[in-house]
């Protein structure tokens, strides 16, 4: 991997917004990069900052009380804080996005085909009548069949399914070399979620691009990614390839998230394994470790925040203070499973929205 | 894991007396209207399409499917929030498919719901104690007593009696999720029909809830109906999980057989598109990717109503619905092709009651439906 083409570096990047309850971190120095071919997961749970990562590279975080730090550059192009009309030029031709909701993201009163030609056309001088070819072509190559068809249809005579295939063809329209999708199988149906991931995999190696896939669901990422970063409360606290964060897990809130998916090759365990606790509110961050209040493993060093490290080897970074050793113990709940135990979290006293 | 019957259990007749829930041969069509003057019906949406099922007492019963195969169509109709268009639904061998109001009133108090979504179920300007409250006071508790007992109930659901008097913005979405569970509680119901109640939570916290939910089950003796739309959460609460497809059963096993030994192809392709969280183990697996989507519950397929995407399908299954059919230990499954299962199992299989009333007579064929032969007719891609 490591000798593919760099095109994404984000570094120590920071999303606040000004709001009410105080400043709100929701991005709070979150560093990656990004190769060529590559599709990395960035996983967590509600509110960890993923989805505001993605924005902001797109440049689409665009609230007056929001203020940014730190780099992200593609291909030497600063993007954090450039002027629109160069946005303009690496959006949608160079970074395209795959949003999680089809039917919100696509414009409801225009036919589908007129929407994917005026972004190629944003992009190309390319006469209509072949925009309108190579919209068909793409819309054949994500598996929308009887596409010369279907192309003059507008979004609500598609699926749920069908439009996220849609929003792919879109996203793919001019070739860009980052793809970011946002939650692309969330609000679809099991059979129907297996299809897209394929279908972005396999579009991955037709067309060379990198992929962001932005989820909740570690489960779902094991079919598909290359390397995966779990992001807590702002935070990256784990980044590795997809074997050493499936087999060789550092950070507890790994080992929870792991812990919590259901195994339905597995037979059934007495009582599914929880993390205790909430999320923490983003305007009332626990100091040091975010993870901290709900980890059974704490302990003194934890008041203050580990940062992103090598702590194991090979390039597997992790944001905990626990001897590596001692990780590998403690992470055992049982022979050959990891999960993460119990731990007694009073109920917070309230503000926790 | 709950105090429901052995797994073994035949599911219509449990300990002798009638289950709790039956539902015979359902019908809930949806008619699509047109006209400006005067409306005509044009066409109908086939939202549960003959249905049999029942829920015995104290037992969880998980019902699972994609969007739009009518599980929450069922669920809804038990509660009587939908009217059915043809077929009975009885509680506790009463029947209530026409009851009125007044007479729906007294067994409200028993069947009781959690929705899916803890933002739009938690009216936004009431405070907890007047929403857990609300249930009480219609139902005749005395003014005095409603805040003690709502605090118990915070108690039970792992919040705080300190909690009544916020509001519902001020609680994450799991922590409103359980001030869903003590509204459905309030009244000590026997039936708790459960709509998907963790999907729209956290994976973290979906645990929790999960966990609440057996506990209270264990605690106060209650029969649940868990919808979901995958295979994974349900495993963890059910005794017996029913499958649908566009309105109808595919199939009825007892929960843990399910995954070891899905006979419908279809729940073969619900537990292939579950990612395992192991990518070596998930490399190797054999998965059935079923292709295409469903179609539209407005016109159904004719004969089995998964033969478009399903990789087994032959000639007969374009033609003819095939009836429920029992297997050893209480498995149902609809399915001329099944899988999984053994030559003599087929032989000693029978047709179900169940069955819908326009399936075909055709029995599966042990020949054609050993394990492991080869798919006939692969749809295209």
């Amino acid at each position: 991997m490591s000798d593919a083409q760099l095109l994404l570096e984000v570094d120590d990047l920071r999303v606040s917004f000004a709001t009410e309850e105080g400043v709100v971190k929701a991005v709070d120095g979150v560093t990656f990069d990004l190769r060529q071919g590559e599709i990395l997961a960035v996983v967590g749970e509600s509110g960890c900052g993923k989805s505001v990562t993605a924005m902001t590279l797109m440049g689409l975080t665009r609230s007056p009380n929001a203020e940014f730090e730190g780099t992200a550059t593609y291909k030497g192009t600063e993007l954090i804080g450039a002027p629109e009309n160069e946005l303009r030029r690496v959006r949608g031709a160079e970074i395209a996005m795959i949003f999680q909701d089809s039917m919100t993201s696509l414009n409801p009163v225009h036919r589908i085909g007129d929407q994917i030609v005026e972004q190629i056309q944003e992009h190309e001088a390319l006469p209509d009548q072949q925009a309108r070819e190579r919209t068909i072509e793409l819309l054949d190559r994500v598996g929308i069949p009887r596409a010369r068809e279907r192309v003059d249809s507008y979004p609500f005579e598609f699926s749920g399914g069908m439009r996220q295939r849609v929003m792919i063809a879109l996203a793919l329209s001019c070739s860009p070399s980052v793809l970011i999708a946002d939650e692309p199988t969330t609000a679809l149906d099991v059979t129907i979620q297996a299809q897209i991931l394929e279908r972005i995999r396999d579009l991955r190696d037709e067309t060379g691009a990198a992929v962001i896939l932005v989820t909740h669901d570690l489960g779902v990422v094991a079919d598909v990614a290359d390397r995966i970063a779990v992001m807590y409360s702002g935070r990256i606290v784990e980044q590795g390839d997809l074997d050493q964060i499936f087999y060789d897990p550092q950070h507890p809130y790994t080992w929870g998230l792991l812990g919590s998916i259901t195994r339905v090759d597995r037979p059934r365990p007495e009582r599914l394994p929880a993390i205790a606790g909430q999320p923490p509110s983003l305007a009332h961050r626990p100091t040091g470790c975010h993870f901290r209040p709900r980890c059974p493993h704490e302990f003194a060093e934890c008041a203050e925040v580990p940062p992103l490290e090598e702590r194991s080897g090979n390039g597997h970074l992790d944001r905990c203070w626990l001897p590596v050793e001692d990780k590998r113990a403690k992470r055992e709940v049982a022979p050959g499973e990891i999960g993460l135990d119990a731990k007694d979290v009073p109920e917070p006293a309230g503000g926790v929205a | 894991m709950t105090a429901g019957p052995a797994p073994e259990h035949a599911p219509a007749a449990t300990n002798g007396d009638a289950p709790l829930i039956e539902v015979q041969h359902l019908k809930i069509y949806f008619p699509i209207k047109q006209g400006i003057v005067v409306e005509r019906e044009v066409a109908r949406v086939h939202a549960v399409n003959d249905v049999t099922l029942c829920i015995a007492e104290g037992e969880t019963l998980g019902l699972v499917g994609e969007s739009g195969c009518g599980k929450t169509t069922i669920s809804r109709a038990i509660m009587r929030l939908i009217d059915a268009t043809d077929g009975t639904i009885s509680f506790r061998g009463q029947d209530v498919t026409k009851a009125g109001r007044r007479h729906m009133e007294p067994l409200r108090r028993e069947m009781q719901m959690v929705f899916q979504d803890p933002f739009a179920s938690l009216n936004p300007r009431k405070r907890v104690g007047q929403i857990i409250g609300m249930p009480l006071r219609l139902h005749g508790t005395e003014r005095g007593q409603v805040e003690g007992r709502v605090g118990e109930l915070l108690k039970r659901v792992g919040l705080s009696p300190e909690h009544i008097n916020r509001y519902p913005h001020e609680f994450s979405g799991g922590q409103r999720q359980r001030i869903g569970v003590a509204r459905a509680l309030a009244l000590e119901p026997r039936l708790v029909v459960l709509d998907e109640p963790v999907s729209a939570l956290d994976v973290s916290v979906q645990a929790q809830i999960i966990n609440l939910l057996d506990d209270l089950q264990d605690e106060f003796r209650l029969t649940y109906l868990f919808v979901a739309h995958d295979l994974s959460v349900v495993r963890h609460v059910s005794d017996r999980i029913a499958v649908m497809y566009l309105g109808k059963l595919m199939e009825v096993s007892p929960a843990e057989e399910l995954y070891t030994k899905p006979i419908h192809p279809y729940t073969s392709a619900l537990l292939a598109a579950i990612p395992i969280p192991d990518p070596r183990e998930n490399r190797q697996r054999e998965r059935v990717v079923v292709s295409g989507e469903p179609p539209n519950p407005i016109n159904p397929p004719s004969g089995c109503v998964f033969h478009p995407r399903c990789p087994r399908a032959t000639e007969v299954c374009k033609t003819v619905e095939p009836p429920l059919v029992r297997y050893p230990g209480g498995h149902l499954a609809a399915c001329h092709h099944p899988m999984s299962v053994s030559e003599q199992e087929i032989r000693s299989a029978e047709r179900d009651e169940a069955s819908p009333l326009a399936c075909g007579d055709e029995m599966p064929s042990p020949d054609g439906a050993a394990a492991g032969a080869a798919p006939e007719n692969r749809p295209q891609a």
